[in-house]
C-alpha cells in the first residue's frame, strides 16, 4: 500500500517535473527581459527565495498575513523580509527606506501593500510611495484586468491589460506658489520615458500574444506634453507591424470602458490617466480587492494590488478581500519560476470564487481567507497527497475569526 | 450571502431622490425679465449642426416659446495681434443676449488653432460646466437609477494652455490652480445643490499626489462647505471615485472638481447612461452669461445624412429654458422627449430605432403640440 502511494506520488512528481514544467520554467518570466538580462533572484543553497515584503497601511498587513498563511499551507519555498514603512503611523524615515532599498537590491522581488499618502502638505511634496517608485525606477505598472469566473458583475469575461508610466507626468511633485493664491503644478513628459513605456507595452503585447495596443492621451488639450507621448507611441508602433496600434482620448476611453470594454486589449498611458483607468477597470470586474498588479523596473519587480488603496476603513474587521494580493503573490511565484506553487495559489483562489464561497454586498466581494487555505490544502492533496491537518486547522481559525 | 455585512465603500446617505424634479437644471442668478429673450445659436455650417438648425426652427414654432434665434457661425480667426479669437459678430450677439446654444465644434488634435470650446470658455469666462447625468427610461444600459451632476471648473487647471519644451525631448505642462477660481466653483456647486434640492456635494481631487495645487482646491471646498451646513460635504480621491462610480453610481449626487478630472468624470458618467448622445451640458459664466451645448463630437461621417441624434442638444435647450426661468416650456419639451424615447416607436439609429433625425424631432414637436 505504502509502496503504491509512494509510486503514485513519484509519478505525480515526475509529471510535475516533466517537460511541460521545464518548458515553462525555461521561459523567462521577467517582463523586463527586453531591457536587461532576465534575472530572477538566484536560488539559494536551501532553494528558498527571499522576497522583500512591505505590508504598507490599512488592510495591507492583513492581506500579507493571508499571503503568508497560504504560502505556509502550500509549503511555498519563499522567505519574506518584512519592512513596516508607513507615513501615517510615523514609521517612515529615510533610514527605513534605505533598508527597504538595500533589501530590494539583494532580493530583486518584492510584494507590497499600499503605503498611505496623507494629503496634508508638510513641506515634502513627494510621498514615500512615490520616492520608492522613483528610487527603484519602477517605471512600468502592469494591471491585468481579468474577470473572475463565478463572480458576475455588470461586465463579464473582460480581459485587458493596462500599462502605466509611473515615474513622471503629473506625479513629478514639482509645485510652487507663484503669488499668493496661484499655484503651478508641473507635468513633465520626456521623450526617453515615453519611448521606454511604449516599448515596454509593445514588448508585453508581443510576449503575451496580444494583438492591439491603444495609447491613451489628452493631446487635443495638452498638445505638447501628451503630444510628445503620443508621437513616441506612434514611432515605436512602427517597429511592431504585427501589433495593431490605436490611440484614444482619455475621456472617451473612460466612456468606452463602461459602455463597451471588450474593444480594448493592451492600453498604454501616462501616469495620472493610468491611475484613473486602473481603478475604473478594477471597478468593472469587482473592485479594488480582486485585481492584481505589478510594477517593473529594468531590474526589479514589485507585486501589489491593481488598484492601490489602503482601505483603512476595513482594518481589523476581517472583511478585506485578499483575492488581489493572493493572485499577485501567485504572479510573483511565476516570476520566480515557481510555476507549480503559482498555479496552486491561483487555482485555490479561483476555485473558492467559482464555488461562490464569498459574501457579496452591493459593490464589493468579501472572501474568507479560510476558504482559500482549504482549497490550497485540497489542491495539495490532489497533487501530492500530503496530510491536511495543519491546513484545515488554520482554515478553521480563519473561518471563525 | 451575509446581508449583515455593510459595505464600507458606501456612504450612508438617505436619499429621497423622488422629489428631485428637474435634473436638467442649473443654478443661475440670472432673472428672466422680459418675455422675449434673444438667443444666440452658435454653429459650424459644415458640421452636424446644420441638421440641428432645422430641428430648432421646427421646434420653436411648435413650442411657441418666447425665443428669437440669432444664428452665428463661430470659426477661429486670427486677430490683429496674432491671437486666436472668435468672430466679432458672434461676440456682439452673445454680449447682447447673454444666452447661447451651441452645436458641436471640431477640435483638431495636437496642431493648428486652439480648441474652439476652450476659446469660447475663455472669451466669456464660462467658469462652471454643469453636466447632469440621469438614466433615461426606455434606454437600457447596465446602470440604472443614475442621477448625478458633475460640476467642473472650466477655466484653469490642466487646460491653462501653458506648455513649453524645456530642452529637446522634455516638455513641461503647467496645471494652474488659483484660490479665486477654486472658491468660485465651490460656491457654485453648493449653490446649485441648495437650489436643486440635492443632498450632498463631493469634492473630487488628487491632493495626495498634487499636495499644493489640489490641496488648495480642496481647502477652498472645505471653507465654502462651512457656509452650507444643510448640504452634506464629502471629499474623495479621483481614483476612488472612478472605482466606485462604475460599481455603484447611485451613491453620488453633486460632484465638484478641477478641469481635467471633470472632463474625464463627466464623460465617464455619460457612458453610464448611454453616451454623449443623450447628455446635455451647460457652461455658466460670470454676469449671467451661459452657453448650453451638446458635448458630443461633430460626427463628420453622418453629417448631412439626417441620422444624428438630437437628444443631447434638445436636453441642453431644456437646461437653457430652465436657466432663463421658462420652466413651463422646459417641462413640456423634456416630457415630450422622454415620452418619445420610452415609447420606442420613433427613435434614431444610435438609440436603437430606425428613424431619421427629422422624424424623431417631428415626433417630439407633435407631442409638445398635443400637450397644449
Amino acid at each position: 500500500m505504502a509502496a503504491a502511494i509512494g509510486g503514485r506520488i513519484n509519478t505525480i512528481v515526475k509529471v510535475l517535473s516533466g517537460p511541460w514544467l521545464q518548458k515553462l520554467s525555461s521561459r523567462s518570466f521577467t517582463m523586463s527581459a527586453c531591457f536587461c538580462t532576465p534575472e530572477a533572484p538566484p536560488a539559494r543553497a536551501d532553494s528558498t527565495f527571499r522576497v522583500t515584503m512591505v505590508p504598507g497601511d490599512g488592510v495591507g498587513p492583513e492581506l500579507m498575513t493571508a499571503v503568508k498563511e497560504v504560502f505556509k499551507a502550500g509549503n511555498v519555498p519563499v522567505e519574506f523580509e518584512e519592512f513596516h514603512l508607513s507615513e501615517v503611523q510615523n514609521m517612515a524615515s529615510e533610514e527605513k527606506l534605505d533598508q527597504v532599498l538595500a533589501s530590494m537590491k539583494n532580493n530583486r522581488v518584492a510584494i507590497k501593500g499600499k503605503i498611505h499618502t496623507p494629503m496634508e502638505y508638510k513641506g515634502e511634496l513627494a510621498s514615500y510611495e512615490m520616492s520608492l517608485r522613483r528610487k527603484l525606477d519602477l517605471f512600468a505598472n502592469v494591471v491585468h484586468v481579468n474577470s473572475l469566473p463565478g463572480y458576475s458583475t455588470r461586465h463579464n469575461n473582460l480581459d485587458l491589460v493596462i500599462i502605466r508610466e509611473q515615474t513622471e507626468g503629473e506625479y513629478s511633485s514639482l509645485e510652487h506658489e507663484s503669488v499668493k493664491g496661484v499655484i503651478e503644478c508641473l507635468k513633465i513628459i520626456t521623450r526617453e520615458k515615453s519611448r521606454r513605456i511604449a516599448k515596454f507595452a509593445f514588448d508585453y503585447a508581443t510576449k503575451k500574444g496580444r494583438s492591439k495596443v491603444t495609447a491613451v492621451h489628452k493631446a487635443n488639450i495638452m498638445k505638447l506634453g501628451d503630444g510628445l507621448f503620443l508621437q513616441n507611441c506612434a514611432e515605436v508602433a512602427e517597429l511592431y507591424p504585427k501589433i495593431k496600434y490605436e490611440n484614444m482620448i482619455i475621456d472617451n476611453c473612460c466612456m468606452q470602458l463602461v459602455q463597451n470594454p471588450y474593444q480594448f486589449d493592451v492600453l498604454v498611458m501616462p501616469n495620472l490617466y493610468g491611475n484613473i483607468i486602473d481603478n475604473l477597470a478594477a471597478g468593472l470586474v469587482g473592485g479594488a480587492g480582486v485585481v492584481p498588479g505589478e510594477s517593473y523596473s529594468s531590474e526589479y519587480a514589485v507585486f501589489e494590488t491593481g488598484a492601490r488603496h489602503p482601505f483603512a476603513q476595513a482594518v481589523g474587521r476581517n472583511i478585506a478581500n485578499p483575492t488581489a494580493m493572493l493572485l499577485s503573490a501567485a504572479n510573483m511565484l511565476r516570476h520566480l519560476s515557481l510555476e507549480y506553487h503559482s498555479q496552486m495559489v491561483s487555482e485555490a483562489v479561483k476555485r473558492v470564487i467559482k464555488q461562490g464561497k464569498f459574501m457579496q454586498c452591493r459593490v464589493s466581494m468579501f472572501i474568507c481567507p479560510g476558504h482559500i487555505l482549504h482549497e490550497t490544502g485540497t489542491w495539495m492533496r490532489s497533487t501530492k497527497g500530503e496530510s491536511k491537518g495543519g491546513v484545515e486547522r488554520v482554515a478553521a481559525q480563519w473561518r471563525t475569526a | 450571502v451575509d446581508s449583515q455585512v455593510t459595505c464600507p465603500w458606501r456612504s450612508n446617505l438617505v436619499r429621497p431622490r423622488k422629489h428631485i424634479k428637474n435634473c436638467y437644471a442649473t443654478y443661475s442668478p440670472f432673472q428672466a425679465t422680459s418675455s422675449v429673450e434673444i438667443i444666440m445659436f452658435l454653429f459650424n455650417l459644415q458640421e452636424l449642426a446644420g441638421e440641428m438648425v432645422l430641428m430648432f426652427s421646427l421646434f420653436s414654432v411648435s413650442t411657441k416659446a418666447p425665443i428669437q434665434w440669432e444664428e452665428r457661425s463661430v470659426t477661429a480667426i486670427k486677430g490683429p495681434s496674432g491671437r486666436w479669437m472668435i468672430p466679432p459678430e458672434a461676440k456682439e450677439s452673445m454680449d447682447k443676449s447673454k444666452i447661447g446654444l451651441k452645436g458641436p465644434l471640431k477640435t483638431p488634435i495636437a496642431a493648428g488653432h486652439p480648441s474652439m470650446n476652450l476659446l469660447l470658455r475663455k472669451t466669456f469666462d464660462l467658469y462652471a460646466n454643469v453636466r447632469p447625468c440621469a438614466s433615461i427610461e426606455g434606454y437600457k444600459t447596465p446602470y440604472d437609477d443614475v442621477n448625478l451632476v458633475t460640476i467642473r471648473e472650466n477655466t484653469e487647471g490642466e487646460y491653462s494652455g501653458i506648455e513649453h519644451v524645456i530642452v529637446n525631448g522634455v516638455v513641461q505642462s503647467i496645471k494652474l490652480i488659483t484660490e479665486k477660481a477654486s472658491k468660485r466653483i465651490a460656491e457654485y456647486a453648493f449653490e446649485y445643490a441648495r437650489n436643486n434640492q440635492r443632498i450632498s456635494v463631493t469634492a473630487v481631487h488628487k491632493a495626495n499626489i498634487m499636495r499644493m495645487s489640489d490641496g488648495l482646491f480642496l481647502r477652498k471646498c472645505r471653507e465654502v462647505a462651512e457656509n452650507y451646513k444643510d448640504i452634506k460635504f464629502t471629499e474623495m480621491y479621483l481614483d476612488t471615485v472612478c472605482l466606485n462610480m462604475v460599481q455603484d453610481p447611485t451613491q453620488f449626487d453633486v460632484l465638484v472638481m478641477p478641469n481635467l478630472y471633470g472632463d474625464i468624470l463627466s464623460d465617464l458618467c455619460a457612458g453610464l447612461i448611454g453616451g454623449l448622445g443623450v447628455t446635455p451640458s451647460g457652461n455658466i459664466g460670470a454676469n449671467g452669461v451661459a452657453i448650453f451645448e451638446s458635448v458630443h463630437g461633430t460626427a463628420p461621417d453622418i453629417a448631412g445624412k439626417d441620422l444624428a441624434n438630437p437628444t443631447a442638444l434638445l436636453l441642453s435647450a431644456v437646461m437653457m429654458l430652465r436657466h432663463m426661468g421658462l420652466h413651463g416650456y422646459a417641462k413640456k419639451i423634456e416630457m415630450a422627449c422622454f415620452d418619445t424615447i420610452r415609447d420606442k416607436k420613433v427613435l434614431t439609429k444610435d438609440l436603437g430605432g430606425n428613424s431619421k433625425c427629422s422624424e424623431f424631432t417631428n415626433e417630439i414637436c407633435r407631442r409638445v403640440q398635443d400637450m397644449d
